[in-house]
């Protein structure tokens, strides 16, 4: 079953000059691990808090979020409040912000059940210990003693994550779970994740702006750019053969594993801030491919690719591109 | 380093400050003009030979480091020295007038803690309404209005006008005295108040945009468990250091407002020896509420290890 449905939603703000999401199209599935990569700005934050029902308060929010089959837009709090303790949590991006710092770590990962669930002490704290200990830190009973500051990112990032799993989630959400992290402690909780995910047959989310950690660790990626979704691909077939422009941008500028670092090809501009806006494709401004009276009279739609099955890009121009060979990409 | 040996700073830290006051308020009062001799002899002429012996009999001829060190001892086994107003021991005279200001100083600051806090909370939830705007405007007045301004306006609102409130006197028994002390409380505390609630307000706006808060939201914490567990409690740090400050301002104050509202206590006690240079009441209250200000700050010191864990007792902050 599709655990996480997001059908055409857009989402304005007030006083900016292009939606925050436009028309999103998403799905996740129990099981799947799916990748949403954008620069910063792109509308991925968003789109994630979207499944629990967590959008600004003065947005104006049109489209569905489907969790499980049931709508959040517009949910009352009982519903909101049942996705969040039992269907879908989130993992945070940086574990220093978003964890109390005033309060112990038994507190950050008992308070939902006993407030929600009305979980005793006893029965919360067993649950915690069990949870602390699931997300491989040395010493639970210490730990839920500790304050914050008292651990490392890392471990604080693992408690974060016991946190996510309190609910017994079937849907994961993960906003950048390791950019706040230093380099060597990213692979550890990656694989953490990707440990859990398994074992649990959890559907996962993960956000990032990292396009090959993305495809080394997703089954599906959708790739987004100023609100939208440029394109969808198995992680292989994206990495392989981009199609959108976009992408292809990316791709070329991901500082590669070997070889020198000036054959980088950043991609060219900036990217659109909520106070732009324009009439065709977000991305033509930047596109080596953009052709005037094509690219700039109206956005393009997200359709399939003509011959690749499966996937999708918003490019009017996709079937004309010339392919992609990996020397391309990485001259 | 252990709770302890932080407390033992802390307390060591206060005496040498409580020191280092009581040398100040010995030597100002001696620099003030006036002198306390023509106040004895007020009215008479005496010999210069009787001026001698009075000076004598008062210790004024001694050098002013002896005299200052006679004082010292003394103060030090509890014996502030004889008010030359009353005729009575100091202690005696502070001692009676004492429970007058406390429960003034007492009331206010109950005001100030449900009314303050209560207001800059609100506030900061209704960021951007009408109620916050009310309370903006309201704290902008407050701040800007004195303690003698208010009593005077209370009491001919309250006291003349109205007659709701007696406009003078302490009162006996516990409700009258509450009766009586309604209206000085009001205004001794419009000012605070109004600091409070911008502090409040401000701690509040500032926790509120935290990262955890959204967090704890997002696990289906309900949003009266988010506010009271996570943003209010997180805004105590700044209310409670400046709650601190207040406790001894408010003293301070009540020697406006004690005069303005015709009420015994220690406010207008020090009005009244000052006017009457009787320096050995003015020495011991001086030296009473600089004792209760560094008291409450190092309370308020020892208290934000328990607000925020990441300040370690002593100040050694990792």
């Amino acid at each position: 079953m599709t655990l996480l449905s997001v059908e055409g939603l857009t989402v304005e703000l007030p006083g900016s000059a292009r939606p925050v999401l436009d028309a999103v199209d998403l799905s996740v599935a129990a099981g799947e691990v799916v990748g949403l990569v954008g620069e910063s700005g792109s509308g991925k934050s968003v789109t994630a808090r979207s499944a629990l029902g967590l959008l600004p308060a003065k947005a104006r929010v049109t489209g569905r979020v489907l969790v499980e089959g049931k709508d959040l837009v517009g949910a009352d709090a009982a519903h909101l409040r049942e996705v969040r303790t039992g269907v879908a949590s989130m993992v945070f991006q940086d574990p220093r912000a978003g964890i109390n710092p005033v309060r112990r770590i038994g507190d950050f990962l008992t308070e939902p059940l006993r407030l929600t669930k009305g979980w005793s002490k006893r029965q919360a704290e067993a649950r915690a210990l069990e949870l602390l200990a699931a997300v491989g830190l040395p010493d639970p009973p210490r730990h839920l003693r500790q304050y914050p500051h008292q651990l490392s990112g890392g471990m604080l990032q693992r408690v974060m994550i016991a946190g996510a799993l309190a609910g017994e989630p079937r849907l994961l959400l993960c906003d950048e779970p390791t950019t706040a992290l230093d380099v060597s402690t990213q692979a550890e909780i990656l694989a953490l994740l990707g440990g859990l995910q398994r074992e649990r047959g959890l559907g996962l989310l993960l956000i990032t702006h990292d396009i090959e950690l993305a495809a080394a660790s997703c089954d599906r990626v959708y790739v987004m750019y100023a609100g939208r979704i440029v394109e969808e691909a198995s992680a292989g077939e994206l990495f392989g053969s981009p199609r959108h422009p976009y992408t292809r941008g990316l791709l070329g500028s991901t500082p590669p594993l070997t070889g020198p670092l000036e054959r980088l090809r950043p991609v060219p501009g900036a990217p659109m801030s909520l106070a732009e806006s324009a009439p065709g494709c977000a991305f033509a401004a930047r596109c080596d491919f953009a052709e005037p009276g094509r690219c700039d009279q109206s956005p393009p739609r997200l359709l399939p690719v003509p011959g690749a099955a499966d996937r999708s890009a918003a490019c009017v121009r996709v079937a004309e591109l010339p392919p992609v060979v990996a020397t391309e990409v990485r001259s | 380093m252990s709770v302890a040996v932080a407390v033992l700073r802390k307390v060591v830290g206060m005496a040498v400050t409580l020191l280092v006051t009581s040398f100040l308020v010995f030597s100002s009062l001696y620099l003030a003009p006036g002198d306390p001799v023509s106040f004895l002899v007020k009215g008479r002429s005496p010999s210069p030979a009787e001026l001698a012996a009075i000076r004598k009999e008062f210790g004024f001829d001694q050098p002013f480091p002896v005299r200052y060190w006679h004082w010292l001892d003394a103060v030090l086994h509890g014996d502030f020295g004889r008010s030359y107003l009353f005729h009575e021991s100091v202690g005696a005279v502070i001692w009676a007038r004492l429970p007058a200001s406390l429960l003034l100083v007492g009331v206010a600051t109950l005001l100030i803690a449900v009314v303050g806090i209560g207001a800059g909370a609100l506030s900061a939830l209704r960021r951007g309404t009408r109620t916050d705007k009310g309370v903006l405007l309201l704290v902008t007045v407050g701040a800007a209005v004195p303690s003698f301004a208010a009593a005077v306006l209370l009491r001919s609102v309250f006291g003349v006008r109205l007659g709701w409130f007696p406009t003078i006197g302490n009162g006996t028994g516990l409700l009258d005295e509450l009766h009586h002390v309604a209206m000085p409380a009001v205004a001794l505390s419009v000012t605070f108040m109004a600091l409070v609630t911008r502090v409040t307000r401000a701690s509040m706006l500032d926790e509120l945009g935290r990262e955890h808060v959204e967090v704890a939201l997002s696990r289906g914490v309900p949003r009266g468990s988010v506010l009271r567990r996570h943003v209010f409690r997180n805004a105590l740090g700044p209310i409670v250091t400046v709650s601190g400050l207040l406790v001894s301002g408010m003293l301070v104050s009540t020697a406006i407002v004690e005069t303005a509202f015709g009420m015994s206590g220690i406010g207008s006690l020090l009005v009244q020896c000052v006017d009457e240079l009787d320096f050995q009441v003015v020495q011991a209250l001086v030296l009473l509420v600089v004792a209760v200000f560094v008291v409450v700050n190092t309370l308020v010191d020892l208290v934000h290890p328990l607000i925020d864990p990441r300040i370690a007792a002593g100040g050694g902050a990792r």
